[in-house]
């Protein structure tokens, strides 16, 4: 949002100066229209309903890949305390009969039941997270349906953690900021105290860039797109086969989807 | 009234002093986890709420009983507690108090939580636990005030006050229920999802509150002339008797449901609780002590000649309240988050800084108490001399 603004003011800038001053409008004009070029503007990609199809048979053959963990995670300045007690996680592995509990039974594939499945938030639909967030610091953004997070004026009560039914969320139990390893400058830093997760990348969505971990992923294993629209890749990989989403029964309808 | 909390012998000052040590050492500590974070507690990524939440989960239940004593006295105008309806008025005072600064010391980012008015949402049972909490806290203040006030100037209390009163009681139901609500409405955690939650929360407070309530009398007998009588004492144990026997009762129903249906999502908190998960099992030994002490107390309060003899009804009283306490105030809470909907079985115990900060706000709740009670006592002396 901000990065938005920030265009809007150059542009804004630029044409109060070329009103003000006659002559030198064709020249500064010709400027703003060279500028622009440098860095050509890409309109934001949007949906009526963003979901995210993953394949876990490409994750399997993929082995122990864990690009997109790492591109997510450098791009969004996630810290890396090297303890499971202070941990951030946005998108990352788990043994399939972690994630698919429900679906666990005795003669499953073998190579399946410990294959490392990429978890993230859900984006669910009717997201219990939402419901239970005593500052609307959590909210659920109506275009698109991305789960967005407000992480100043969040006061840190952890109900949505304890609400969250897949474990997506984490916590800021201390200041993260000396524990990220490459600062992205484009990305803001949490404080301690507030919770946060994924948000599809909505910041990148708005510049027209398509989600990092999706970037980054050389299997091709995990692709996104608008789920309403029929001709959406998305909805062309649910037609192809049969896919599954996280504990369906609560009814929270994860917009994540696993394809078998 | 107020000055007459500044009144007082060497033992109570001595006391006043201990507290005042507790408390400072709590905001010593306090202060270094405002400057760390909350990571200098036993928390992690899958269990996030712990010691804090669990006190201010067994606290709002004490808060909640004095209800035991209101509702008889002036529903069923039950005149034996007349005596005795303030001591359980400033009980809950000072437990709503303690409640407050539980979840306040809780916060990630405590100095924004007015956002909880700034920006409300009805939605959560966050707001509507913090409204029950405030109301009940008013109405206990104004009353408790207004009744003293009136007994001091031995005239009856203003008419008003009696609705006022009356609020009250189901406000104290309320409290608990929304409490309970907190927690078990939510599908991500099978321990809490249960509609007993409430009705269970409500004995298990009837029995703890009323039980403390007993000590105090006992303890004020012993060390001051105030005398509440045998009276409302055996009637208090009365209610402690039946509110613990119907708390033991919901919980082996709470048993059944899991382990009869033998859904794994439902047995394993179960499991991690009184058999261990995965050879973790740091809450067994507390757990099967709580059993122990519930089955223990029943038996004493349950025989007529125990439930009269002083000492085996303060030993009664010490088991209900230890049983309890353990349940509500280490268990429940945090096995709600054993195992985690990722099946990840992380223990959590609570560091020094954490029990510090508790032991400070206990401490802000007995130095409130104490000086509520001084000043109830010090009118009635008036009265008497
Ligand atoms: S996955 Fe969890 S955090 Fe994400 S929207 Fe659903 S409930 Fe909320
Ligand atoms: S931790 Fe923050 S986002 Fe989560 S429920 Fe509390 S205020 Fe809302």
């Amino acid at each position: 949002m901000s990065v938005d603004r920030r265009r809007f003011l150059k542009i804004a800038g630029l044409t109060t100066l070329a009103v003000a001053s006659g002559s030198a409008r064709k020249a500064l004009t010709a400027d703003a229209a060279d500028s622009t070029m440098a860095t050509p503007p890409s309109p934001p990609l949007t949906a009526q309903r963003w979901a995210m199809v993953v394949d876990i048979r490409k994750c399997l053959a993929a082995g122990d890949c864990r690009d997109c963990t790492l591109a997510c995670h450098r791009v969004h300045n996630v810290p890396d305390f090297g303890n499971p007690k202070d941990e951030i996680k946005w998108i990352w592995q788990e043994p399939f009969e972690r994630v698919f509990a429900d679906q666990e039974y005795e003669h499953l594939e073998e190579a399946l039941k410990h294959a490392g499945v990429p978890v993230l938030c859900n984006h669910c639909d009717n997201p219990p997270c939402v419901r239970v967030c005593p500052t609307g610091s959590t909210w659920k953004r109506e275009t698109d349906g991305i789960v967005m997070m407000d992480w100043h004026r969040c006061i840190g009560c952890r109900y949505c953690v304890a609400a969250c039914p897949y474990g997506s969320r984490s916590f800021n139990w201390r200041d993260p900021r000396p524990f990220i390893k490459e600062l992205e400058p484009e990305f803001p830093t949490r404080m301690r105290g507030v919770v946060e997760k994924c948000t599809f990348c909505e910041e990148r969505l708005a510049r027209g860039k398509p989600l990092a971990c999706v970037e980054a992923c050389k299997h091709k294993a995990l692709t996104f797109g608008d789920l309403e629209d029929p001709d959406s890749e998305v909805r062309a990989l649910l037609r192809e086969g049969f896919a599954i989403r996280r504990r369906p029964s609560l009814g929270t309808q994860p917009e994540v989807y696993y394809k078998l | 009234m107020l000055e007459n909390a500044l009144r007082g012998g060497k033992r109570y000052w001595g006391w006043i002093a201990v507290l005042l040590a507790v408390i400072f050492l709590g905001f010593l500590a306090y202060l270094r986890q405002y400057g760390y974070g909350l990571g200098i507690t036993g928390l992690s990524r899958d269990v996030t709420w712990g010691f804090y939440i669990a006190q201010f989960t067994f606290l709002v239940g004490v808060a909640a009983s004095a209800v035991m004593v209101v509702l008889p006295y002036y529903l069923h105008d039950y005149k034996a507690f007349g005596k005795i309806t303030i001591l359980g008025e400033f009980l809950a005072v000072a437990s709503v108090v303690m409640c407050m600064t539980f979840i306040f010391v809780d916060m990630g980012q405590p100095l924004r939580i007015l956002n909880v008015f700034l920006h409300p949402s009805p939605r959560s049972l966050m707001f509507w636990d913090t409204i029950s909490l405030g109301g009940y806290l008013v109405l206990n203040v104004i009353i408790s005030h207004v009744t003293l006030g009136a007994e001091r100037k031995s005239v009856a209390p203003p008419r008003w006050i009696r609705p006022v009163i009356i609020l009250s009681i189901p406000w104290a139901i309320s409290i608990h229920t929304v409490t309970a609500f907190l927690y078990s409405g939510l599908a991500a955690r099978p321990f809490w999802m249960t509609a007993i939650l409430a009705p269970r929360f409500l004995a298990s407070a009837f029995s703890s509150g009323p039980a403390l309530l007993i000590l105090f009398c006992l303890i004020l007998r012993r060390f001051t002339r105030f005398d509440a009588g045998d009276k409302p004492i055996q009637k208090l144990a009365e209610i402690v008797t039946y509110a613990m026997a119907i708390n033991v009762f919901f919980v082996l129903v709470e048993l059944f449901t899991a382990l009869y249906s033998n859904i794994p999502h439902d047995t394993s908190h179960f499991a991690y609780l009184f058999l261990g998960l995965n050879g973790k099992n740091a809450l067994m030994p507390w757990m099967w002590g709580s059993a122990v002490l519930a089955v223990g107390s029943l038996i004493l309060l349950f025989n007529p000649a125990t439930r009269h003899r002083t000492a085996t009804l303060v030993v009664a009283c010490c088991a209900v309240f230890a049983s309890i306490w353990i349940d509500k105030g280490l268990g429940m809470v945090v096995t709600g988050f054993i195992p985690s909907p990722l099946e990840a079985v992380t223990e959590y115990s609570p560091t020094l800084p954490e029990l510090l900060i508790s032991a400070g706000v206990y401490g802000v709740g007995l130095l409130l108490i104490t000086g509520l009670y001084k000043i109830a006592l010090s009118v009635r002396r008036e009265l008497a001399a």
